[in-house]
C-alpha cells in the first residue's frame, strides 16, 4: 500500500492534496470539514491588513465555460481576498491548526508593497501556529489595481524584495505563489528564490473573459450590464499549468526549488502528472467547487492504486520522474520516425480522421468506397492529429519505425542515431559534428 | 360503461379514459433544451456521414444536429425542412432503427446511436411552436399543377412547386389533408393532432388549394386535369386491400387493419372505440404493430400477431417488434390463417403452421386454433383505381427517373409509384424529387 505522506518544506500532511487559497478556505467551517472529508492540507483564503476588510461585488462572480453535458472546463471569477476582518480569520486558523495538527495550514497574504504592511502581519499569523505562509502574488483581478496579487508578480524586483522581508520577520516556509499572466514564467521564480523562498507554488488564475452576453453585450460575469476580467481556472488551464511548472523544474537557476502544482487538477492523475513535473504536492480548487469536498477521496485512492501498480512506494519516489524528459524543442531527435496506424477492428467508421487529415494536414488518410481508411504512408508526417481526434481510444496509434527500414515519405532508410536540429544541415546555425 | 378486458366481444370502454390517455401518450417524448444539448454532443460530425447516406430524404444529419448542439435549432430546422419538408412527421414516424439511427457509427462503436429522430423532432417543433415558416414563394410562374392525393408525397410535391412559385391544386379523396400520416399512423406517434397542425403549417407556404372529397373517378379525371393543369403528380397511395383467402372471411368481427387505425385516428374519445377481448392480426408489417399494439392500448385482454414467415423476414422492425411484446402483444411466426370460425361472428381462428422461405411457404398440415372475436387483415395493401393509360410495373405506377410515368406530364410518387420502401419519408423524397423535375420541365 503506497504511503501518501508528504513532507513539503519541512510540513507534513496525510496526503499530498491541499485545497488552494480560495472561497473553499475562506473560514473555519468549510476548513474543518475539507480536513474531515480528507483533505491532506489547507491554504487559508488571502488574508488582507488589519483594518476595515475588503468589500466583494454583490453580483455574479463567477463564470464559466462548458464541455458535453455541462461538464465544467473552465471557471473564471472576480472575487478578492477575504472579506472578513483579519482577526476573526486569525482566531479560526489558531483554532483549527489545534485541532488538526497533523495537517496542513498555511496562511495566504496579500498586504500592500511596504515592509512596514508585512512586517505587521506576519507575527500575528505566526501566532496563530499555521505551518506556514504563501504570499499571494497571483490574483489578477481586483487586487492588481491596488497594486498587489499579479501587479506584484509581474516585477520580479518586488517579489524578490517581498520575499525577503517575509523571511526577515517570518521563521516558517515562505510560499511564493505566482502569477501566469506573465510572459517567462522563469523569471518570478528566480527572484522568489533569490528572495529566499522556500517554494513556490503556480499557477494563480489567468486574466479571462469567460463569455460575452450577447444581448446584452456584456462580459460574464455581469454586473449591472458589466463585467471585468477575472481569474480563470478549472480543467482548461491545466496544461498551461504543467508547462509553467516543468519550466520552473528544469531551469538550471531553480531547479530543486520546491514547487506545489496548482492549476485544473481534477483527478488522480492530474496530481501525478504534476508531481512527475517536479511539485512536492498539488493544490486544488475548481474540482472541489465543482464537486464538493469528498472529491479527495478519488483522488488519494487513485493515486494509491496507480502508485501500488507502478511500485512506487512514496511520493517522493516518482515525484520529478519527467522533468529530465522535458526539453527544448532543437534537442527533439529528428530521426525518430512514425506512422499512424488504424487498427480496422476498432474503426467505427466515422471518417474524422480522414476529415481532418485530408483538409487541414497532409492528406494522408484514404477513403474506400466501403469507408474503410487507411494511412498512406508515403504522406504521414505522424502529426498525431488523427489520434487526437478519433473518438475511439487506442484505434489510431502511431508505430514507430525501426532503424533500416525505409521511410516511404523521403525514400531515406531510418537511422539508429539521435540528431537534432543543432546539427541539421538545414539549420544555418547548425554546429558542426564532431 | 368500464367493461373490463375480459369483457367477451367488441366492446368500448375496457379501460378507463385516464388508463387509455396513458396509453396513447408520445411513444417518444419531445427533448427538453439540456436533453437535446445532451443528445446532440454524442454526434461525431462524421465525415460523408453514413446516417445521411441512409436517409431517404438525404437530410444533412450531422450539420442539424451541429447547429442544434451550437444553440441554433431554429437553423438545424432550416437544414432539416430544406430536403424534407414533412420533417416534423418523418421524425415521429420514421423507422430511424433501420435508416438513420442504424447506420450511426455510434450504434457500430456502442450499440447505442445518436438519436437522430429525437433531435430532429426538438428541432422541427422548435420552429413549428414558434409559427415560423421559414420558406417563401418565388415569383409567380404563371403554371399550375395539379396534385392527386394529399399523402405525404402530394404535400412534398405541392409545397416544392409553390415554392418555386407554381400555382397547385391538391384533390383529395377524403374529408382531410394528410393521408397515412393522418389516417394511418399509431397514434401513440403523431400526438395532438399533429400530422393536422402540420399540413397547416406546410400550407402556410402559399399558392396550394386543396379540394377535399375529389378523386379520379369522383368529379375529376386524369385527362380533365391534364388539360386544366400544366403537369399532373399522382399520389394517390394503395387504397386496396389483400384478400386473406381464408375460410371465414366475411364473418363479422373481421376488418381491414387500415381502416381500425384510420378509425382510431380520427376517433375523438378512444374510450367509446370498441376492440375485441380476443384480437388476432394477420401480417407482419409496421400497420399490423400498430393496429395490435393500439388494440391492446385499448384494453384487449389477448393480441396476437400471426405471420406467416419467420422473425428476419417481418416487415416490422426488431425496434417495433420489441415495443409490441413490451406492450404484451404476442407475436407468432410461420403462421398462417386457414379458417375463421364462428357462428356469424368471428370466435376462433384457426392457424397452419408453415415452413420453408421465400416463395417456398408451404403449410406443415399442423393447425392451431386462437380464441379471436376480432381479426384484422394487415396483409398489404395495393393500387386502386389507377388511370388507364398508365404503364404499371407490377402492381404499381411504373416511374422512371423523378417518378415520370410512361405518360409526359404525368409523374408520380408515393406508395402508388413503382420503386423505394413504403415509407413516409421516401414517399417526402419522390414527391420533391419530382416537383423539381416537373419545375425543370415547365420552366424549360
Amino acid at each position: 500500500m503506497a504511503d501518501l505522506t508528504t513532507d513539503f518544506l519541512g510540513i507534513s500532511s496525510p496526503n499530498p492534496f491541499w485545497l488552494a487559497s480560495a472561497p473553499p478556505t475562506d473560514k473555519e467551517y468549510n476548513v474543518r470539514r475539507a480536513f474531515e472529508a480528507g483533505w491532506g492540507g489547507v491554504v487559508w483564503k488571502t488574508l488582507g491588513a488589519e483594518g476595515p476588510p475588503v468589500v466583494n461585488v454583490n453580483g455574479p462572480r463567477y463564470g464559466a465555460i462548458y464541455g458535453a453535458d455541462r461538464r465544467l472546463l473552465g471557471l473564471n471569477n472576480i472575487e478578492l481576498i477575504t472579506d472578513r476582518p483579519l482577526e476573526t480569520n486569525l482566531e479560526e486558523m489558531a483554532r483549527v491548526k489545534a485541532d488538526y495538527p497533523d495537517r496542513a495550514l498555511i496562511a495566504s497574504i496579500m498586504v500592500p508593497c511596504e515592509e512596514a504592511a508585512w512586517k505587521t502581519i506576519l507575527p500575528r499569523v505566526a501566532e496563530t501556529g499555521a505551518d506556514g505562509i504563501e504570499l499571494n502574488f497571483g490574483c489578477p483581478h481586483g487586487m492588481s489595481e491596488r497594486g498587489m496579487g499579479s501587479a506584484v508578480g509581474q516585477v520580479p524586483e518586488y517579489i524578490e524584495m517581498v520575499t525577503r522581508w517575509c523571511k526577515q520577520y517570518y521563521d516558517r516556509p515562505v510560499i511564493v505563489k505566482l502569477t501566469p499572466n506573465i510572459t517567462d514564467i522563469r523569471k518570478p521564480a528566480v527572484a522568489a528564490k533569490n528572495g529566499g523562498a522556500d517554494a513556490v507554488s503556480l499557477i494563480n488564475t489567468i486574466n479571462s473573459i469567460t463569455s460575452v452576453n450577447l444581448d446584452t453585450m456584456s462580459p460574464e460575469p455581469s454586473i449591472d450590464g458589466k463585467g471585468s476580467h477575472g481569474g480563470y481556472c478549472g480543467p482548461a488551464v491545466k496544461p498551461i499549468a504543467m508547462s509553467m511548472v516543468s519550466e520552473i523544474a528544469r531551469n538550471p537557476e531553480t531547479h530543486g526549488l520546491p514547487i506545489s502544482g496548482i492549476g485544473g487538477i481534477t483527478t488522480w492523475r492530474d496530481a501525478a502528472e504534476f508531481i512527475s513535473l517536479g511539485c512536492g504536492n498539488v493544490q486544488v480548487c475548481t474540482a472541489a467547487m465543482t464537486y464538493g469536498f469528498r472529491i479527495v477521496e478519488e483522488m488519494k485512492t487513485g493515486l494509491s492504486q496507480w502508485m501500488d501498480e507502478k511500485g512506487y512506494r512514496t511520493i517522493n519516489d516518482f515525484a520529478g520522474r519527467a522533468v529530465p524528459n522535458v526539453t527544448d524543442w532543437q534537442y527533439l531527435n529528428l530521426n525518430y520516425i512514425a506512422k499512424a496506424k488504424i487498427d480496422q477492428g476498432q474503426c467505427i467508421k466515422c471518417g474524422r480522421c480522414y476529415a481532418a487529415c485530408e483538409d487541414t494536414s497532409h492528406q494522408a488518410i484514404s477513403i474506400s468506397d466501403d469507408r474503410t481508411f487507411e494511412v498512406i504512408d508515403e504522406e504521414c508526417v505522424a502529426c498525431n492529429l488523427c489520434v487526437d481526434v478519433c473518438p475511439v481510444e487506442g484505434c489510431i496509434s502511431m508505430v514507430e519505425m525501426q532503424p533500416g527500414e525505409v521511410d516511404p515519405r523521403t525514400g531515406a532508410v531510418v537511422e539508429a542515431e539521435y540528431a537534432n536540429w543543432t546539427t541539421h544541415p538545414n539549420n544555418p546555425m547548425a554546429k558542426a559534428a564532431e | 360503461m368500464a367493461h373490463g378486458q375480459t369483457a367477451p366481444g367488441i366492446v368500448s370502454g375496457r379501460l378507463s379514459s385516464d388508463e387509455i390517455a396513458q396509453n396513447f401518450s408520445d411513444l417518444h417524448p419531445a427533448y427538453e433544451p439540456h436533453e437535446a444539448a445532451v443528445a446532440a454532443d454524442r454526434c461525431y460530425f462524421c465525415y460523408d456521414a453514413p446516417c445521411q447516406v441512409a436517409c431517404p430524404t438525404d437530410i444533412d444529419i450531422p450539420m442539424f444536429i451541429r447547429q442544434i448542439q451550437a444553440g441554433n435549432p431554429e437553423g438545424a430546422a432550416q437544414t432539416i425542412l430544406n430536403q424534407n419538408i414533412l420533417g416534423g412527421m418523418c421524425a415521429r414516424v420514421c423507422p430511424t432503427e433501420t435508416l438513420c439511427e442504424e447506420a450511426c457509427v455510434r450504434e457500430t462503436a456502442e450499440g447505442k446511436p445518436v438519436e437522430i429522430g429525437r433531435l430532429q423532432r426538438y428541432a422541427t417543433d422548435t420552429v413549428m411552436a414558434a409559427g415560423i415558416h421559414p420558406f417563401e414563394r418565388a415569383a409567380p410562374t404563371g403554371k399550375s399543377v395539379a396534385v392527386v392525393g394529399a399523402g405525404p408525397a402530394g404535400l412534398a410535391c405541392a409545397h416544392r412547386l409553390a415554392m418555386l412559385g407554381h400555382d397547385v391544386v391538391i384533390h383529395e379523396a377524403r374529408g382531410k389533408s394528410g393521408g397515412l400520416n393522418e389516417f394511418g399512423i399509431a397514434a401513440y406517434k403523431t400526438t395532438d393532432n399533429f400530422a393536422e397542425a402540420e399540413v397547416d403549417w406546410l400550407l402556410k407556404i402559399g399558392g396550394i388549394t386543396i379540394e377535399t372529397g375529389s378523386a379520379l373517378g369522383q368529379g375529376i379525371t386524369l385527362d380533365g386535369l391534364r388539360e386544366s393543369h400544366d403537369a399532373v403528380f399522382l399520389s394517390i397511395g394503395l387504397t386496396g386491400v389483400n384478400a386473406l383467402r381464408a375460410a371465414g372471411e366475411d364473418k363479422a368481427g373481421v376488418r381491414d387493419a387500415v381502416e381500425f387505425i384510420a378509425e382510431l385516428r380520427q376517433a375523438g374519445d378512444l374510450s367509446a372505440l370498441p376492440v375485441g377481448r380476443n384480437v388476432v392480426v394477420i401480417g407482419g408489417g409496421m400497420t399490423a404493430v400498430d393496429a395490435a399494439v393500439q388494440s391492446k392500448l385499448l384494453g384487449a385482454e389477448n393480441v396476437t400477431i400471426a405471420y406467416r414467415r419467420d422473425r428476419d423476414a417481418m416487415g416490422a422492425s426488431r425496434f417495433e417488434q420489441d415495443l409490441a411484446t413490451s406492450k404484451g402483444v404476442k407475436i407468432m411466426f410461420n403462421v398462417q390463417p386457414v379458417a375463421v370460425h364462428g357462428n356469424g361472428a368471428a370466435a376462433e381462428i384457426e392457424l397452419e403452421y408453415t415452413s420453408g422461405s421465400g416463395g417456398d411457404l408451404t403449410g406443415t398440415g399442423e393447425t392451431v386454433r386462437l380464441p379471436a372475436d376480432q381479426v384484422f387483415k394487415a396483409i398489404g395493401q395495393t393500387l386502386e383505381g389507377a388511370p388507364e393509360g398508365l404503364a404499371l410495373d407490377g402492381r404499381k405506377i411504373a416511374v422512371t427517373g423523378p417518378g415520370r410515368t410512361s405518360v409526359a406530364g404525368i409523374w408520380a410518387g408515393g406508395d402508388c409509384a413503382a420503386g423505394g420502401d413504403d415509407l413516409t419519408v421516401t414517399a417526402v423524397a419522390e414527391g420533391r424529387d419530382a416537383a423539381m423535375d416537373i419545375h425543370a420541365s415547365l420552366s424549360a
